[in-house]
């Protein structure tokens, strides 16, 4: 049907008429609701809500933070009765405690009054407003990971996008949740895609089913003849086979085109959106309703009245259960999303969250406990079954036996964790679970060596700052002990420079030092350069903009480490010039004519107008990242006053009084070099 | 000069080689000299496997010491954060022995929490930070910064009102990831993905169709 197709696939039992017969119905209103502040890829939202206030449905209570994050809407009218970490769905609950922060709400009866925005049509809207309004209504996607739909909208800052995909493929067993929305809301659906693909710039539509759901494919058909609109919308049916919903799958079917390892669709100009997400993002705009409630599939052989469900998120999946009507004693195992890429709940009394499509409850018969794994028969069925054309049986003797560097080599991680493999693996082996741990370890290494980096380079800015206190330390005390000297009878010095017993020293001590002072101009140099290197580095990072702020931070440590560096080396070349200077110009020294006492009387005069035009130029760039800092750390301030949280206030006003602080003294510091560079030659004497 | 060379054609060769020889060796001392390493590559490459807690537990002031030391001829198995997977990669690195560990390891990573209403604002913690990771100013209270914070302990120790307690650090949960399965011979711990479905197994589909 499709002109081209992904390698393997399986086609395991589909088992959706268990909950594609009944229609879609609303459930009753929760009497209370769990609102987890992580249902998104990112930074969780930050309560906005105190205990004991009351909301009205679709009131925002916990704010989005930094770039990736999505803002948590009150799902019910009613009283926040807590704000406390609570157990919520996710696959380590399993093996431990899962919690996370959570606001409670406890609802007012069958009262449910909404605070809606002002709806907005889309058509006339401009960008940001759409933008703006995605952002504010908390739409994650609804298929996946949860990833924020406005930062994905974003996304035509840096790609070109040519093709937006609504995937409605479906492809895992049991779950329908897409099929009733397209049956239900098709029109809305459509709109949405349409509303999307004008915010990305896409110029046309295309929709991948699978064609197993030839009811939702007719009513796709009946809305797309009664739309008038410009953007061409294709419809595309694909045949069943898992897992054709995977996105780079789908788009390989639909379009031929393949994303590249470790790239997004957006690299070869496509945007995928799940049917739900669009419906939500059509009704926070035409409707103003943000992100309250999904349509979710309630399945499996222990529900006597399996189905969809379109319910509040909050709710607590036991009593959705029981809407189903459960029988708990059939019940063996509870599974959030399909049974292939899902993961078992061993409670019910978690929140339905926005990222969960699917709850089956399965009896013993139909999920029978795993059967032992055993060893690789080297039979190669992984192989044939793997979608991304991997090689599962490479990766899972490299992932056991933690040859992480080898797994990465055989692109571990564009293993789309569909399940393929195991599912067709004669010996059992849960291969998924060998790359889901493996994946969890790299990924946990390297934020570990990024830590680690991190504390290196603070910890050299400490040497470093340390080295040049110690260093001033050491010129202020031989600058006091010259003038101590200086101060000295005359004669009585040049008669101890005369005698002859200590008329070496001052020759040895002045090649001494001349030595000393070119290791230290050697060292200058290396320093100046480092400082230059790391400013490119910076001014590299803070253009690219995108950049996780951790890793500017990191390279202004490497800055900062720089320059002290450098003004350490700069201290003790000064103080050690100052001392040679003059022993130079003492009547005794002319009998010392070693080598380095020519070279250290030119030197400075020579490179002094240099350095000072030199020193003006960095100097300038000082002040102007110092200025960047000073910025960055105002605007910290006034967001962290907009939130009224004094322990950020309180950091944010120390970072802001420290950017202050250097600011001032980058802009003394340029003054001086300015004056020093106007100044006739005769100042080169340090 | 030419007739003489074509002539002389074994002394033109020679000469030819010379002359290339001393314009590649000539390249060659300048590129060391622009492209010259700075310290040494191999403490480097030791210091980038340490944990770079900067904890002192080994014997030196921080981790670059101990690194330094290493080269010059110090066990490998003295950094107890690193514990034995540092042990492990500094064996791989350097072609040594493993060891087991010099001291007792670690558990979890912990930051340092300052009880604020205690701190009498001395600034002793400050200065035993090897990372600067406490903020504040003499006779006021001082804060940990989490994110800077190595766990190194070192900043316990000298606060003379013992206001600092080591706490498990708060991103622990975000560490989580997807355990191993047990191995060959037993059933998997979680009865996830497609050991679910197994009851129902079906082969691939026969004719794959590719592109
Ligand atoms: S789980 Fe990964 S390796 Fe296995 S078939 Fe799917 S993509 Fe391939
Ligand atoms: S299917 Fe299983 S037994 Fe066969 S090669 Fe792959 S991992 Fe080994
Ligand atoms: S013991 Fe502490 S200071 Fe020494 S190498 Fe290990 S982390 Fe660094
Ligand atoms: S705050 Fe204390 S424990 Fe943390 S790095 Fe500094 S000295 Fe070590």
């Amino acid at each position: 049907m499709a002109d081209f197709d992904f390698p393997g696939g399986i086609m395991p039992p589909e088992r959706k008429t268990l909950s594609n017969q009944a229609p879609l119905v609303k459930a009753p209103l929760p009497a209370r609701v769990m609102l987890p502040l992580t249902q998104h890829v990112g930074q969780p939202a930050e309560p906005v809500v105190s205990v004991g206030q009351t909301v009205r449905t679709g009131e925002i209570i916990a704010c989005a933070q930094g770039m990736i994050s999505a803002p948590v809407h009150a799902s019910i009218t009613g009283t926040v009765t807590a704000i406390e970490e609570r157990a919520v769905p996710h696959p380590s609950a399993a093996v431990g405690e899962a919690k996370a922060l959570c606001i409670v709400i406890e609802g007012n009866g069958q009262d449910d009054d909404w605070q809606r925005m002002p709806p907005l049509d889309w058509r006339s809207a401009s960008d940001e407003a759409l933008l703006e309004r995605l952002q504010s209504s908390g739409v994650v996607g609804l298929g996946g990971a949860g990833f924020p739909a406005a930062v994905k909208a974003q996304v035509r800052q840096r790609h070109a996008i040519d093709t937006l995909i609504v995937n409605a493929a479906e492809c895992e067993p049991y779950i329908t949740a897409d099929d009733l929305t397209l049956r239900t809301y098709p029109g809305d659906v459509i709109e949405g895609a349409r509303m999307l693909a004008r915010l990305c710039g896409a110029e046309r539509i295309l929709i991948g089913i699978e064609d197993n759901k030839p009811e939702a494919v007719a009513a796709l058909r009946q809305a797309l003849s009664t739309s008038n609109d410009t953007t061409p919308v294709e419809l595309k049916v694909v045949a069943t086979r898992y897992p054709s919903g995977g996105e780079s799958q789908l788009i390989q079917k639909l379009t031929g085109r393949e994303v590249p390892s470790r790239g997004l669709p957006a690299d070869v100009g496509l945007l995928c959106h799940n049917p739900g997400t669009l419906l939500a993002s059509l009704r926070a705009v035409r409707d103003g309703e943000p992100m309250i409630s999904r349509i979710v599939t309630l399945t499996g052989e222990a529900l006597t009245r399996p189905g969809n469900l379109e319910a509040r998120l909050g709710t607590p999946l036991h009593a959705l259960l029981s809407l189903a009507g459960l029988r708990p004693a059939r019940l063996s195992q509870l599974i959030l999303g399909g049974p292939m890429m899902g993961f078992t709940l061993d409670s019910d009394a978690l929140p339905l969250v926005k990222t969960a499509n699917c709850l089956i409850a399965g009896t013993a018969d139909e999920f029978p406990p795993a059967p032992p794994e055993q060893a690789c028969i080297r039979c190669g069925a992984c192989e044939t079954a793997c979608p991304a054309s991997l090689l599962p049986q490479q990766l899972y003797w490299f992932s056991k036996s933690r040859e992480h560097d080898k797994a990465e080599l055989f692109n571990l991680f564009d293993c789309i964790e569909c399940g393929a493999c195991a599912y067709v693996c004669p010996s059992h082996i849960p291969l998924v679970q060998y790359y889901r741990a493996a994946k969890g370890e790299i990924r946990l290494h390297e934020r570990e060596a990024r830590k680690a980096e991190h504390a290196r380079h603070r910890f050299e800015f400490r040497q470093a700052r340390m080295a040049r206190e110690e260093a001033e330390k050491e010129a202020r005390r031989k600058a006091r002990l010259q003038q101590a000297r200086a101060s000295r009878p005359a004669p009585e010095q040049r008669k101890a420079a005369v005698s002859p017993t200590p008329s070496d020293t001052p020759q040895s001590d002045s090649q001494d030092s001349a030595a000393e002072l070119k290791k230290l101009k050697i060292a200058q140099a290396a320093a100046k350069a480092a400082v230059r290197k790391a400013e490119r580095a910076l001014a590299r990072a803070s253009e690219g903009g995108q950049d996780p702020s951790a890793d500017v931070n990191d390279l202004e440590t490497q800055l900062a480490t720089a320059r002290e560096n450098l003004k350490a080396t700069e201290t003790r070349l000064a103080a050690l010039q100052s001392r040679t200077a003059p022993a130079a110009t003492q009547p005794a020294s002319t009998t010392a004519t070693g080598p380095g006492v020519p070279a250290s009387q030119s030197m400075p005069t020579g490179t002094t107008t240099e350095d000072t035009a030199k020193q003006v130029r960095q100097r300038k760039i000082a002040v102007a990242s110092a200025q960047a800092a000073y910025r960055k750390a105002e605007k910290a301030l006034e967001s962290a006053a907009a939130q009224n949280d004094d322990a950020t206030l309180a950091a944010a006003r120390q970072k802001f009084e420290r950017a202050q602080g250097n600011l001032d003294r980058a802009r003394k510091a340029l003054e001086e070099a300015e004056t020093t560079a106007h100044e006739p030659k005769d100042t080169s004497t340090p | 000069m030419l007739e003489w060379l074509t002539a002389h054609g074994i002394l033109a060769a020679t000469l030819a080689l010379l002359g290339l020889a001393v314009a590649f060796g000539a390249l060659l001392g300048f590129a060391g000299q622009v492209f010259k390493v700075e310290g040494d590559p191999v403490v480097e490459r030791i210091d980038a496997l340490l944990p770079q807690t900067q904890c002192g537990q080994c014997g030196y002031p921080g981790c670059k010491p101990y690194a330094e030391a290493i080269v010059q001829g110090d066990d490998i198995n003295k950094c107890p954060p690193g514990g034995d997977a540092t042990i492990a990669a500094l064996a791989d690195l350097l072609g040594r022995e493993p060891k087991p560990l010099d001291g007792e390891a670690q558990d979890i990573p912990r930051v340092a929490y300052i009880r604020e209403e205690e701190c009498i604002g001395c600034t002793k913690c400050i200065q035993a930070c090897p990372v600067d990771a406490i903020l504040g100013a003499a006779k006021h209270m001082h804060t940990v910064i989490v994110d800077e914070c190595t766990g190194c302990d070192l900043c316990v120790e000298p606060c003379p009102v013992d206001c600092i307690d080591m706490l498990p650090h708060p991103d622990l949960a975000k560490q989580w990831h997807w355990p191993r399965p047990p191995g060959p011979g037993h059933r998997p711990s979680q009865p996830i993905a497609a050991t679910l479905i197994a009851s129902d197994r079906q082969p691939a589909p026969e004719e794959r169709a590719h592109g």
